[in-house]
């Protein structure tokens, strides 16, 4: 009797994790399926040429998506580059140099309440304290001086990355095996021969997984960005200028959007932001795989 | 192992399913009292402008009448949405409906104007001089023809102003809003040239190089931050941060600044039965020439969906109320209320909303 109610009890178990599973790729592909239907109208109409035109005009129904594409792009990617340096160095620091401590905890947790800061608070922070910033120089480099733009915007994304790369890599740097490390410093290697040497090569799948989770992060961040980027859909000429995402166009527009192909071409502008985090988490799962091989 | 993969699969199937239906079951309760409740409980939405002064008149209507009111600040567009696809008792928008909205609506939507809003043109200058603009220099400075502060044409009209030798930077919404339409509006109504490259619309392609930013609190932190900024935000918003405003010449040939009457004049002269009419420009005398009517929308025929009349003569009695008693709660939150052939316009259109083909106020 005990030993069928166990019985019963793991299937339960199993099929419970089972319906799980699938229901969030069910989910996932309901998602996909929504965004296609709903945005069917402004695909047909829109054409190709969606993808390549830089003419966005609701008022006389000419919908182009390469200025948010080319802003989201850039302001992800610059974003990670500014953060990488700062995310490994932090997380070296707290999974290699002081892993336990009193004071490594309180860094800790600081780094994880960065990611708990709400995104419009970030947003209005960059308007107040770095827009001004990037005005003076703006004014020195005598462009534009609104302070705000690609280079505004990419900043304050940087700091609200960290905290995503940091956890991650951090993990991954303290579970480095000792042994490793132990034989490098026991062939006479510097503190920094072993950090450069050993651990970063042997957990470089960890640490391009972190980078990866926070430009997925970076590429859908919305509130933020669409404070800081200046919000023109045009082509940049530099990274002082104002610029455009494809999530802070949707934040922007869908509300107050009611004309068929208006609504559409903004649905397919999240289609198409779905499609462009996939290829960018595929191509790097791709990387992370060669760097193992 | 197939086998289960397939059972497991039906299982999540017939749950997906399950789940959706749940939504569908609670319509059937005979229950007498549930549905006096249900009949004293309005849901509206729509506007984020009107948003504090709906919430501020329901909740006063409620303490006298007991009707639950829940009016749901989700954007003039989505308002618009939510009752053509009658989720909601009462759409709240910052524009009357275009012949295409109108059109695609399954029955015949009638509208009237609840409040005035207004239009304020902010600027941030060293020392803070009062400017006075005209129509023809507001819609240059905004299609960027216009881009120093020192220009021949602004310091025309602003005789004795010392104004600097600096770039202006614009700044315009960024999200779709009803306050982009009104300003858009009144500069195409002006300015033949801006209704050509620019255009009337909640969102419009601006001239390249000018700045968005995100509502009127977006708006206005940036033009507080930047010397040299211009830009336009809501009276109400401009009132409560005391925000430097410029004043406008109008279409009778004055300089007007930015008040609450002022607002309230435009709408002082004749309006359609329908009241589907933009007010900017107004020729009156005094009036700010930027300012709108915002609408509450309701269907015409209240009889669908298995509504009630009582409800619906629970909805037309409060809407009713927002038009006559309901003004007094205006001024307060700097709101402009409506002037007398508002009102009357309004009440008109209140009249002809019917349950069953019969009007329900008597």
């Amino acid at each position: 009797m005990k030993n069928r109610w166990r019985i019963l009890e793991n299937k339960i178990f199993v099929r419970w994790l089972s319906i799980s599973a699938i229901l969030t790729m069910v989910l996932l592909l309901m998602f996909f399926l929504t965004l296609l239907v709903s945005s069917w109208p402004a695909i047909k109409a829109n054409g190709f040429s969606f993808l390549w035109s830089k003419n966005w005009d609701p008022v006389n129904s000419h919908f182009g998506m390469l200025p948010f594409l080319i802003g989201t792009l850039i302001t992800s990617f610059l974003a990670l580059l500014i953060s990488a340096p700062f995310s490994i160095a932090a997380a070296l620091f707290l999974g290699e140099f002081y892993p336990k401590g009193v004071i490594p905890n309180i860094f800790r947790n600081v780094i994880d309440l960065l990611a708990a800061i709400p995104s419009v608070v970030y947003g209005f922070w960059g308007l107040y304290t770095i827009a001004p910033l990037i005005s003076h120089l703006q004014q020195k480099m005598h462009l534009q001086a609104s302070g705000l733009g690609i280079f505004t915007a990419s900043i304050v994304l940087s700091i609200m990355l960290i905290p995503y790369s940091v956890s991650l890599i951090r993990q991954v740097i303290s579970m480095t095996p000792t042994p490793l490390k132990e034989a490098a410093y026991a062939l006479g290697s510097t503190r920094r021969e072993v950090i450069t040497k050993v651990i970063i090569p042997s957990n470089i799948s960890g640490i391009s997984a972190g980078f990866l989770l926070s430009l997925g992060r970076a590429l859908g961040e919305t509130m933020a960005v669409t404070i800081l980027i200046g919000n023109a859909p045009e082509l940049p000429h530099s990274i002082f200028s104002p610029s455009y995402t494809m999530a802070s166009v949707i934040a922007n527009e869908f509300t107050e959007a009611v004309d068929e192909i208006h609504t559409g071409s903004l649905i397919e502008i999240g289609l198409l932001l779905f499609v462009v985090t996939t290829i960018i988490n595929l191509i790097g799962r791709l990387i992370i795989k060669r760097a193992i091989a | 192992m197939k086998n289960s993969i397939l059972k497991t699969l039906t299982l999540a199937g017939v749950l997906v399913i399950g789940l959706s239906s749940c939504g569908n079951g609670g319509d059937k309760s005979t229950d007498q009292n549930a549905a006096n409740d249900a009949d004293k409980q309005i849901l509206g939405a729509g506007s984020t402008f009107g948003n504090p002064i709906y919430t501020k008149m329901f909740s006063e209507y409620g303490k006298t009448s007991g009707i639950q009111t829940n009016y749901q600040s989700i954007g003039s567009g989505a308002g618009v949405k939510q009752l053509m696809n009658k989720l909601v008792d009462f759409g709240a928008s910052d524009a009357f409906l275009s012949n295409k909205e109108d059109s695609a609506c399954s029955a015949k939507v009638v509208e009237f104007p609840t409040c005035l809003g207004a239009v304020v043109i902010s600027y941030n200058l060293p020392e803070n001089p009062a400017l006075k603009l005209t129509p023809e220099v507001l819609s240059d400075i905004f299609l960027k023809k216009i881009t120093k502060w020192n220009d021949k044409k602004i310091a025309e009209v602003n005789e004795g102003v010392k104004l600097p030798d600096m770039d202006i930077t614009v700044v315009h919404r960024s999200d779709g809003s009803g306050t982009t339409y009104i300003f858009t509006d009144y500069l195409s109504k002006v300015s033949d040239d801006f209704k050509s490259t620019v255009g009337k619309g909640k969102d419009v392609k601006w001239p390249e190089g000018e700045i968005g930013e995100k509502g009127n609190e977006g708006c206005a932190g940036f033009i507080k931050q930047t010397s040299g900024a211009i830009g336009y935000i809501e009276l109400t918003y401009a009132l409560q941060n005391n925000f430097t405003s410029a004043s406008l010449k109008n279409a009778a040939g004055n300089f007007v600044t930015p008040t609450l009457e002022s607002a309230s004049l435009c709408a002082n002269g004749d309006i359609p039965a329908d009241t589907r009419i933009s007010i900017v420009n107004s020729n009156v005398d005094q009036a700010y020439p930027i300012s709108s009517f915002t609408w509450v929308l309701l269907y015409k025929e209240q009889n669908y969906n298995n509504r009630s009349k009582d409800k619906a003569t629970n909805l037309v009695k409060e809407l009713w109320w927002m038009i006559h008693e309901g003004q007094a709660q205006a001024k307060p939150l700097n709101y402009a209320p409506l002037p007398a052939k508002a009102v009357a316009a309004a009440e008109g259109v209140l009249k002809s909303v019917t349950y069953g083909g019969q009007p329900i106020l008597q």
